[in-house]
């Protein structure tokens, strides 16, 4: 069977399965739409989490982009995993404790101030856009590519899934969908990792295959790799380029802001208790290890292929591969010394660089640069839809909970029935639907960059007032709307100033002490802290019931009570 | 992360032997946290960042990974994975040695 029937078969079938699941799990309650009932079981709710946090650009692109900046890849590795560890010893306890629905929620009460609710939703709104938008784009190039459809048809369709089962089940039908989206994307990104690794080393682990011998040269795969790199003019694969500094700050706003996205968050009030809430991020950081850990094995073997396979090759005998990405534009060749052969070169080369490969094309190309079966492409596409689409639900939720609960429910019009607010619930996921398909198929020319943005708004924003909201009794609400105000301030100004407004001054030299837009979060995070705390010192203590209220959400007992376990 | 006194908790009225094992609670966990925020911090911008150079310089036995490239790729990301396990594990124990545990909260 052809690559594009095995595509369309697999994902007809992970499609329909979306879709009984949405009609078997549909909410009843507002607490069923927001928060799934609270009865999700900590191994089905780190599933969960895994697939609401792996997107688009986890599955399609990161490993992609590790083979591309070699060593310096590691910050994505890290930064979008150790935030799990923040989230497990310093905020989803609590905030499952706390027993919220939203995250504006928590910070409205903490700070007992409406203010600091608004200026929440309008971050939350903020930053779950620019991330959603990136998502239904993604759907639409996977269509595009594996199924000949128009990029618009290929949202079209995605948005009509994603509205069926975030309007229908909400938060509930949303977490038992992304349980099987885990599955399907886990398999599909393992499947081609695991057929590589035996194909290039022998060791059917990707994980340890990467760090073996490679079977064609009988040196190491990373030494051949390096030798590699070197004829041909690239920097060293396992040093990096960047400088330690930025690094550093980059890493640290990924993680920092992986803890503070709200889409995240909010998924760890969905378990029944505490305890649940702490294994859970267990269990979702598992889960996202699997891929995280392949990912750079994957990013080794394709870099290996891709120099081995197109390298001094002569234009008119390239693999069909090459030619059907050619199609796309985002592979392309230019023969500047016109010897009709590909030179694929690195700036310490002598020689001029005629190809040039886009970082999201490594993981869908992959196996059919090495040659795996027709079905494993086809895997691949519907492994890039579950992430996709995984991920653009959670986002939306976000939306629509922001609306119809932190907006209506407890600021507008307090006395909306339960009824009334799920009705409005169900309104506002559906517009937050449509807008992101619209930005989807009309992306503002910088959607792409913002999207690795997000996390530094979500690290200057959120991070640094709910850490405080909980492991200090003193911190105020003047505190926290100023320090998230600023935080998030500094942080757009920074990104905006460099990728909208003067793009041609964005490199190093112009930098503050070399940190780059991806690492400013960092600094907006500290300038939160600082502000908050400052403050604080100088405005008048929280009220008493505040303080009892940071007292209660800091021992576990009495969350679960009066939860049912209803799905 | 320090602790603040509270203060202005005049018509807060507790059992004053529940609020000092609750303080006790607390300390434990702040402690618990610190240490394996210690660990996450210099596996991740330890190991993988500030010294990775010169880790970088021995290779791990039987494989190709230099050591340094092998923490900021791979290491790091399992001993995440660790030190959340390790929190659940002295969590609950903590939480069983304060009777603060939700066995019963079903």
């Amino acid at each position: 069977m052809s690559v594009q029937s095995w595509t369309f078969i697999l994902v007809a079938a992970s499609f329909t399965l979306y879709i009984g699941i949405a009609v078997w799990s549909r909410a009843n309650s507002t607490k069923d739409f927001y928060i799934a009932g609270a009865g999700v079981s900590p191994l089905a709710n780190g599933m969960a989490t895994a697939a609401d946090w792996m997107s688009a650009a986890s599955f399609i692109s990161m490993a992609g982009l590790i083979s591309f900046m070699g060593y310096d890849g590691a910050v994505y590795l890290m930064g979008w995993t150790g935030g799990y560890v923040l989230l497990a010893l310093l905020l989803a306890p609590y905030l499952r404790k706390y027993g919220a629905y939203t995250v504006p929620d928590f910070v409205g009460d903490r700070y007992y101030s409406q203010t600091a609710r608004i200026v929440a939703v309008v971050c939350a709104i903020f930053v779950s856009f620019t991330y959603v938008s990136g998502q239904m784009r993604g759907v639409g190039v996977v269509f595009s590519r594996f199924l000949e459809v128009d990029v618009n048809v290929g949202v079209y369709i995605g948005m009509a899934i994603v509205f069926f089962y975030a309007v229908l089940g909400g938060m509930k039908g949303i977490t038992y969908t992304q349980v099987a989206q885990y599955c399907v994307l886990i398999f599909a990104y393992l499947v081609p990792a695991i057929f590589l690794s035996l194909l290039i080393t022998g060791n059917p682990v990707p994980q340890l295959g990467f760090g073996s011998v490679d079977q064609a040269s009988g040196v190491s795969l990373l030494e051949r790799l390096n030798g590699l790199h070197q004829e041909l003019g690239f920097s060293e694969y396992t040093s990096g380029t960047k400088s330690s500094l930025d690094v550093f700050f980059i890493t640290a706003a990924l993680m920092v802001g992986t803890a503070g996205l709200p889409h995240v968050i909010i998924r760890f009030y969905t378990v029944p208790r505490v305890r649940d809430a702490r294994l859970s991020v267990g269990w979702a950081l598992v889960f996202i290890a699997l891929l995280y850990t392949t990912a750079p094995a994957v990013a080794v073997f394709a870099r290996t292929n891709l120099l081995n396979s197109v390298s001094e090759v002569p234009y008119t005998e390239v693999p069909e591969w090459f030619t059907t990405w050619e199609s796309t534009g985002l592979l392309t060749f230019d023969d500047v010394n016109g010897d009709g052969r590909i030179q694929f070169v690195g700036p310490d080369s002598p020689l001029a660089n005629e190809l040039t490969v886009d970082n999201d094309i490594i993981v869908l190309a992959n196996p059919e640069i090495a040659g795996l079966p027709n079905w494993v492409v086809g895997l691949v596409a519907a492994g890039g839809l579950a992430a996709a689409l995984s991920t653009a639900a959670g986002l939306l939720l976000v939306v629509s909970s922001a609306v119809s609960h932190d907006l209506l429910k407890r600021s507008i019009m307090p006395e909306i029935t339960e009824r009334g607010e799920l009705i409005a619930a169900r309104i506002s996921a559906g517009v937050a639907v449509l807008v992101a398909g619209y930005l989807g198929i009309n992306p503002p020319g910088f959607v792409a960059q913002v999207v690795a943005f997000a996390f530094g708004l979500a690290a200057s924003s959120f991070f640094p007032v709910i850490i405080l909201g909980i492991f200090t009794k003193s911190t105020t609400r003047e505190g926290a709307i100023l320090g998230m105000v600023s935080g998030i301030t500094l942080t757009a100004a920074y990104i905006a100033y460099f990728t909208l407004i003067h793009p041609e001054l964005n490199h190093a030299d112009n930098w503050w002490f070399g940190i780059s837009p991806q690492g400013i979060g960092t600094v907006g995070m500290l300038l939160n802290f600082a502000i908050t705390l400052t403050v604080s010192r100088f405005t008048p203590d929280p009220p008493p019931e505040v303080q009892q209220l940071v007292e209660m959400i800091r021992v576990p007992k009495g969350a679960g009570a009066a939860h049912e376990i209803s799905a | 992360m320090t602790e603040q006194p509270s203060q202005g908790s005049a018509g807060y009225q507790s059992d004053s032997s529940t609020r000092v094992r609750a303080a006790e609670y607390w300390r434990r966990n702040i402690r618990y946290v610190g240490i394996l925020l210690v660990v996450w911090f210099t596996v991740s911008y330890g190991f993988g960042i500030i010294v990775v150079e010169p880790l970088d310089a021995v290779t791990i036995p039987g494989t190709g990974f230099p050591l340094g490239f092998w923490f900021a790729q791979q290491g790091a990301i399992y001993v995440f994975v660790a030190l959340v396990f390790v929190y659940v594990f002295l969590m609950n124990r903590l939480d069983r040695e304060f009777d603060l545990s939700e066995e019963d909260d079903t």
